[in-house]
């Protein structure tokens, strides 16, 4: 079981998680992430972490309310255990000196696109960000990307914050500059991805994005998360999340990624009407065997401080709830 | 106390038939399909017992469990005795009794099969696993005195946990982690509920708890902690790999990306890890199957799984597309049996070669070619060639694809000293199943490539000798 240790509202629906996995804390590099599962009976979702502090033991995950498992992890607080967390997963970005980078991130995309911009302007790269959103309220970590980037961009669709218009529209502009952009990270919806990629191909600047495929395993055992890249099949959790975005099918992930949709609206909307009993079922999750045996006793402690305070009834040697 | 009927007697016991539910009922719920000998089923067919001096049986049993044994403390009505009997060989009993492939192996060198019909061992291990388990008296073999060693083992599926059975019993001390949320590997995600309930998985892995071993899941070894750190920070003094085949295969055909198709492996993990067929309580979807056809290629024991989870979750149609003929699939025969009497359909010599989807991105039917089998290559195996000018096209909703698994990299990758093959197995030693790098070893699938349970536990019980051999000496 994994503890928030601290849960704050960012914008609108975006809430920022802070969550003691010391093991994932130690590991984590940008551009990794972590799948996780709320309560028994839930999903298991993959979400990227935004940052990590290995002394604290704790790892970020920023998250946008959409589906019903985010928007549980939206009413959650510190406090409140998470059943699991596995990670970090996936390739880390590549992170070395290319010169001239440009760094999009698009909505609730700019919390990945924050330490993947830290750790290049650390690198040395002159580092160029655009953050965009539909409008001002749902634009998230706008300071903390100006102190990871050389020159900061804002841009909202409706002008309210920023200027006026699409990322892909400052990209444009700062493409028409000299020196010329050495590589792009694009981060966001799937459209504004795929529109990055169409902007930067023509000049043929290297463009990495960081795809968010349907995952369950998150290890590479079910092939769910596959994507086509250079017309062969690839799978996001291990061959990626990052992929060359000029190879990338974007109409068939994007096909993918609608599978589910109608389930997932009923049970977003069912949770909304009756979140308690959700909310119930992730602070009843009492299970220990998770993560203690031979890690820190640290965590033994926080594990067993989490189930007592948790729920008094919950023995600390208790089953899963069936 | 039964005592034993004369020779003459016993061989016209006719062997136990297994009660099933019945299979108009069983269609339409997740259940299991065997329901088990009664006791004086049992008792009768453990009289059957021929008492070899030299059991062939047990030189076919992978673990080599002492059936002669256990099928006489059977006969003796001393059921707790029998089951712990087993539990000196085999760490799940009451899992091997249900999925092994007996006619293989203990069945298979029954020398009553050679006159008439084999003892039924599997259905008298499953008889006395069953009946130990409900009376809660389980009973665990001794442990040796501590030794104070540590072992991580990777991997939760059947090597694993025989390997850390094994251990405990010697006295080490045997830490146990899965990258999952739950302990098991394939017995959870892979083999479904009307085959192999999963509280009897829980319950096996309960009792390992009480012999001593640890488990530690949500750990991807590998990326959350590699092996290295394991053997130089954690203080873990050999390791062991169980990691299995668990890389899903495609057959790389035009349209496998289309929504609705699937590997077995997230077909299946969906369903059984993920309780998908319970969507009023659990969150996970899956396509939805109700009233449409779904297609499973493929003809081992997991296109078997997969194609009749299909049909409990409603399929109108649920249909094999195998490329060989009928008497080449790989499956058991009691899945294929189980799998016609449920209605399952077989199109054999059949094999896809396209998917075809509509403007959303969603199959929408399949384009295949019929097969037909050639003369035997030098393993035996008959070759199969398409017919020309045979394509035909057939709408279909769902496309499960099942045509094997191989090595997942995710280890190997971050432990370079690793030997592997071409495939990506590792190179273990036989016997020994030492690997390249000092203190680690591996065995089950990710050696042999893909096989069954007790081939698995097989190998987890050598890991265990050869480590223990290894952590008695020091010696490499």
């Amino acid at each position: 079981m994994f503890p928030i240790v601290n849960a704050k509202f960012l914008a609108r629906d975006v809430k920022q998680l802070e969550i003691h996995a010391p093991r994932i804390a130690r590991k984590q590099l940008p551009g990794q992430f972590v799948i996780l599962r709320l309560h028994e009976q839930g999903e298991r979702i993959p979400l990227t972490i935004a940052a990590s502090d290995p002394a604290a033991g704790t790892i970020t995950i920023i998250v946008q309310g959409v589906g019903k498992t985010t928007r549980l992890l939206n009413r959650l607080e510190a406090g409140d255990p998470i059943l699991d967390v596995v990670g970090p997963l996936g390739k880390p970005t590549d992170i070395e000196n290319f010169g001239r980078v440009a760094i999009i991130g698009g909505g609730v995309g700019t919390a990945i696109a924050l330490p993947v911009a830290r750790a290049l302007k650390a690198a040395g790269n002159h580092v160029i960000a655009i953050v965009g959103a539909r409008t001002a309220d749902l634009l998230i970590l706008l300071d903390e990307m100006r102190q990871a980037s050389n020159e900061l961009h804002i841009m909202t669709d409706d002008g309210s914050a920023g200027d006026q218009g699409f990322v892909t529209t400052r990209l444009e502009a700062v493409m028409k500059r000299q020196p010329p952009l050495d590589r792009v990270v694009a981060i966001g919806p799937i459209p504004m991805m795929a529109a990055v990629s169409r902007t930067t191909r023509p000049a043929g600047i290297p463009t990495i994005v960081s795809l968010n495929p349907i995952m369950v395993d998150g290890t590479g055992m079910c092939g769910g998360c596959r994507v086509q890249v250079d017309g062969r099949a690839q799978f996001a959790c291990v061959d990626g999340p990052e992929f060359d975005a000029h190879k990338v099918d974007f109409t068939i992930l994007a096909q993918r990624n609608s599978m589910y949709h109608d389930h997932e609206r009923a049970s977003a909307r069912k949770l909304d009407a009756s979140p308690e009993s959700e909310l119930a079922k992730v602070r009843s999750a009492c299970r220990l065997e998770a993560v203690c045996a031979p890690g820190p006793a640290e965590c033994e402690r926080l594990e067993k401080a989490t189930a007592q305070s948790v729920s008094s009834a919950c023995a600390v040697d208790a089953r899963p709830g069936e | 106390m039964a005592d034993k009927l004369p020779t003459k007697e016993r061989i016209k016991i006719p062997r136990a038939a297994m009660p099933e539910q019945r299979a108009d009922l069983r269609i339409a719920n997740f259940r299991e399909v065997n329901l088990g000998l009664e006791t004086a089923a049992a008792e009768r067919e453990a009289q059957r017992c021929l008492s070899c001096a030299t059991p062939a049986c047990v030189q076919g049993c992978p673990v080599g469990v002492k059936i002669k044994q256990f099928v006489d403390e059977v006969v003796a009505g001393e059921y707790l005795k029998a089951a712990a009997t087993i539990r000196e060989d085999n760490v799940l009993p009451a899992v091997t009794g249900r999925v092994c492939p007996q006619e293989n192996q203990c069945e298979g060198a029954c020398v009553m099969g050679k006159r008439m019909t084999s003892l039924a061992i599997g259905h008298l291990e499953r008889f006395v696993a069953d009946y130990e388990r409900q009376t809660g008296q389980i009973g665990l073999p001794q442990r040796a005195a501590s030794t104070g060693k540590k072992v991580a083992i990777i991997g939760s599926g059947p090597a694993g946990l025989s390997c850390a059975g094994d251990l405990a019993l010697r006295g080490h001390d045997p830490t146990v982690f899965e990258a999952l949320h739950e302990i098991g590997g394939v017995l959870i995600y892979g083999i479904p509920e009307f085959r192999l309930p999963k509280q009897i998985v829980r319950q096996e892995v309960d009792n390992m708890r009480l012999m001593g071993v640890k488990f530690v899941t949500n750990c991807v070894v590998g990326r959350t902690v590699t092996i290295d750190e394991l053997m130089n920070e954690e203080g873990f003094d050999a390791v062991f790999i169980a990691t299995g085949a668990g890389l899903p295969r495609f057959l790389n055909v035009p349209g496998e990306h289309l929504a609705g198709v699937y590997s077995a492996n997230e077909y299946l993990t969906r369903v059984n890890l993920m309780r998908a067929y319970d969507a009023d309580s659990h969150d996970s979807p899956i396509y939805d199957c109700r009233d449409r056809t779904v297609v499973v290629v493929g003809g081992g024991n997991t296109a078997m799984d997969s194609v009749r989870s299909a049909k409990r979750l409603g399929a109108k149609r649920a249909i094999i597309v195998y490329r060989r003929g009928p008497e080449q699939m790989p499956a058991r025969a009691e899945e294929v049996h189980h799998a016609r009497d449920e209605g399952i359909e077989f199109m054999t010599l059949t094999n896809p070669i396209e998917f075809l989807g509509d403007e959303q991105g969603r199959l929408r039917a399949m384009r295949c070619v019929k097969m037909e089998l050639g003369e035997p290559d030098d393993s035996g195996r008959q070759s199969v060639s398409e017919i020309s000018d045979s394509a035909f096209e057939m709408p279909i909703d769902v496309a499960i694809i099942a045509v094997g698994t191989g090595a997942n990299p995710l280890v190997q990758s971050t432990t370079p000293e690793l030997q592997t093959n071409t495939h990506g197995y590792i190179f273990a030693d036989e016997q020994s199943l030492r690997t390249s790098k000092q203190g680690v070893f591996a065995g089950g699938d990710i050696v042999s490539g893909a096989a069954t349970v007790i081939l698995a536990m097989g190998a987890g019980r050598r890991a265990a000798a050869g480590i223990h051999d290894y952590l008695q000496s020091g010696n490499w």
